[in-house]
């Protein structure tokens, strides 16, 4: 399979701030890629580059085959974009918003309909933008990037402002699109979402690519010990300390909790002394890679 | 024919968003149009109006005028007679009359009063005059000398006819500039500009859809104030009054030049509204669109001579109410042109797609 987007050394500051800072990755077609990141880690700055939003500092970027900057029309209706700002016509309507965008990509206005109906807004059809919620703008955006049926669609943080329903539905949404054989690209801070959706993710802090794979192999990678959690009474603390494949134990008001790198041996042993009763398992997450990769501080 | 798509689509949008912007359609329909009623209406009818004069008794000097004489002077003055000189006289106080005349011999007495000192001074004047020119008439000799007066231009223009021209060269340079500084910087704003980057259309589409928009509204705001002043204002247009139509266009892209500049310079969208207005609102004022600028003096006229609607204003003036013909609109074509052209190269020069 060809590459849909080729990105080799990219580059860009604003001022001395180094919002790009040296990335490299490779999307597939038909990948569904996700990138994770602390606010101003670059996310939106990098998907704007790639985009051919912005002229890039240093490095190049080719998405489908064609180089992205300068402009070029020909490769502008097979991608299809959401950015993280709403961009709408003043004062229209968004049935009227999303016949726009329609004829501009030269597709029927009737497609622009289905694609209210698919987001969720044929009630709000009439309804001008300024006065959609904030959940309701955001899917009328996401029809507006989608309505041309692009082949590879950027969406920067497309979920932010849902509702939980909306959030499931736009995954299912988004999950049909990338079955179809579209490529994806989203940025998310949901990392049950990027977990659930994306073949692949990108982790970034300032400016760089710390991390790209898929969400199993990041999790592994991260060799962290899985925590299992007996309910209280069930065992002692010593009697934990005691057992093959424990690591560590330690006490909480949950009951007592098992550190260890071979999980699947704890718990038989634990089912053969029948003491399974509100046994809980943790592994670690994507969330945990997340954290490992780019640290606890709040970020500016 | 997907260009012709999308440039249709993209003006359907201008002109609704411009539609349901409540603001902007005062300010360049309503707001305008009211200064042409009040212009029109009101100070149009404030003419020099004819001077209510009672005749008491046999007045011989009236009586025996010949026609022409009495046209004239029928002209000049209502006459009403009446019988009662006291009557006459508690009517000229009370402000129904202007004056009542009565024969004493051979001396006219004309009884008036100070109240509006314009018309006392009209009122005594006139009389004095048919007085004199009876006088001559009855001497027999030919009057030697002879007293013929011309106003000039604009003077001999009704109200109307003077402000027309003007109101509209301000209303469709307050709409161009508005519409231009305010839609940019409104998309520049919620990013639509990036994001129409990124749609298939090409920069020209979007700019000629904004044009041909702003266009169009200037061709309804001339069609209605020109529709307006003819139908209730008397306002009568002269032979060449057609040729306003390129000179309007030429003067809208010059302005919608300007509002790009104020829009291009400023950072928000009230303050691009409001660089567009403090540009235009003084320029209207020294371009004559309120008042005539014949009077003023030579600095101010040359100031004038530099801003771009003085030439939008006088170039409508000339071929709409003072009759010269289709060529008059040429040279305030071509100011305007060279000014939108300048204008234009300096705001694509200072434009960001983005506000920093
Ligand atoms: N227009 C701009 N001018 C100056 N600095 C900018 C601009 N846009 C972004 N930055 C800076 O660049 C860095 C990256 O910003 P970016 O918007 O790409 O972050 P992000 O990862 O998308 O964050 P978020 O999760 O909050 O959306 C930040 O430090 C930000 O302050
Ligand atoms: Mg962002």
């Amino acid at each position: 399979m060809s590459a849909a987007i080729e990105v080799v050394d990219l580059a860009v500051s604003y001022g001395d701030v180094r919002a790009v800072d040296g990335v490299s990755l490779e999307v597939a077609e038909g990948e569904f890629v996700g990138v994770l990141g602390p606010n101003g880690a670059g996310k939106t700055t990098l998907l704007e580059l790639v985009e051919g939003l912005r002229r890039p500092d240093a490095g190049t970027v080719r998405v489908l085959g064609q180089p992205v900057w300068p402009r070029d029309p020909r490769l502008l209706p097979r991608i299809g974009v959401q950015l993280q700002a709403s961009s709408f016509f003043e004062r229209l309507t968004a049935r009227e918003q999303i016949h726009t965008f329609a004829s501009l990509y030269g597709v029927a206005p009737a497609r622009g309909d289905e694609w209210l109906e698919r987001v969720g807004l044929v009630d709000k059809a009439d309804t001008r933008v300024e006065g959609l919620s904030g959940g309701q703008a955001q899917r009328l955006s996401i029809a507006c990037a989608l309505v041309h049926d692009p082949e590879l669609v950027f969406l920067d943080e497309p979920t932010a402002a849902l509702d939980p329903q909306a959030r499931r539905n736009l995954w299912d949404l988004l999950a049909g699109i990338n079955d179809s054989g579209r490529t994806v690209v989203l940025t998310t801070h949901y990392m049950d979402e990027a977990e659930v959706l994306c073949d692949r993710v990108a982790v970034m802090d300032a400016g760089r690519v710390l991390s790209m794979d898929t969400p199993a192999a990041l999790v592994r990678g991260l060799d962290a010990p899985a925590r299992i959690t007996v309910a209280p009474g069930q065992l002692r603390l010593d009697e934990a300390r005691g057992l093959p494949g424990v690591a560590d134990a330690v006490e909480s008001p949950d009951g007592v909790v098992l550190v260890t790198r071979d999980p699947a041996r704890v718990v038989a042993r634990l089912a053969a002394e029948d003491r399974l009763d509100g046994v809980r398992v943790q592994t670690a997450t994507l969330e945990d890679v997340f954290l490992d990769l780019t640290g606890r501080e709040y970020r500016a | 024919m997907t260009r012709l798509a999308a440039f249709r689509a993209l003006s359907l949008a201008i002109v609704r968003g411009f539609l349901r912007d409540r603001a902007s359609v005062f300010f360049s329909m309503v707001f305008p149009l009211m200064f042409l009623v009040l212009f029109g209406g009101l100070l149009g009818s404030q003419g020099p109006s004819e001077v209510h004069l009672v005749q008491v008794g046999e007045v011989a000097l009236l009586d025996e005028m010949d026609a022409d004489a009495r046209a004239a002077f029928d002209d000049t003055f209502e006459v009403t007679r009446s019988e009662d000189l006291a009557y006459a006289i508690a009517e000229v106080r009370r402000g129904d009359a202007d004056v009542a005349i009565e024969m004493h011999g051979d001396t006219l007495v004309a009884h008036y009063t100070e109240t509006d000192q314009v018309k006392a001074a009209v009122t005594q004047g006139a009389l004095r005059a048919f007085v004199d020119g009876t006088n001559v008439a009855q001497s027999g000799e030919p009057p030697r000398f002879a007293l013929e007066t011309e106003r000039v231009e604009d003077e001999s223009l009704e109200t109307i006819q003077f402000v027309t021209p003007g109101l509209l060269g301000w209303a469709v340079a307050m709409s161009a500039a508005f519409g231009a500084a305010a839609t940019l910087q409104g998309w520049r704003q919620t990013k639509l500009l990036r994001r129409l980057q990124l749609a298939p259309v090409s920069t020209r589409t979007i700019v000629a859809a904004r044009v041909a928009v702003t266009l169009g509204i200037a061709l309804v705001q001339m069609a209605i104030f020109l529709g307006l002043g003819a139908a209730a204002f008397g306002l009568t247009l002269t032979g060449s009054w057609w040729a306003a139509v390129p000179l309007v266009v030429v003067g809208t892209l010059c302005f919608m030049a300007i509002g790009l500049l104020a829009g291009a310079l400023a950072r928000t969208t009230e303050g691009a509204v409001n660089a567009a207005n403090i540009v235009v609102l003084p320029m209207a004022f020294l371009s004559g669109s309120f008042f005539d600028l014949s009077a003023a003096p030579g600095w101010l006229q040359a100031i004038s001579n530099v801003l771009p609607l003085k030439h939008l204003n006088e170039g409508m003036l000339d071929v709409m109410v003072r009759g010269e013909g289709p060529a008059a609109v040429l040279v305030p074509m071509a100011v305007l042109a060279a000014f939108a052209v300048v204008v234009t190269l300096a705001a694509a020069r200072i434009f960001r797609w983005e506000t920093a």
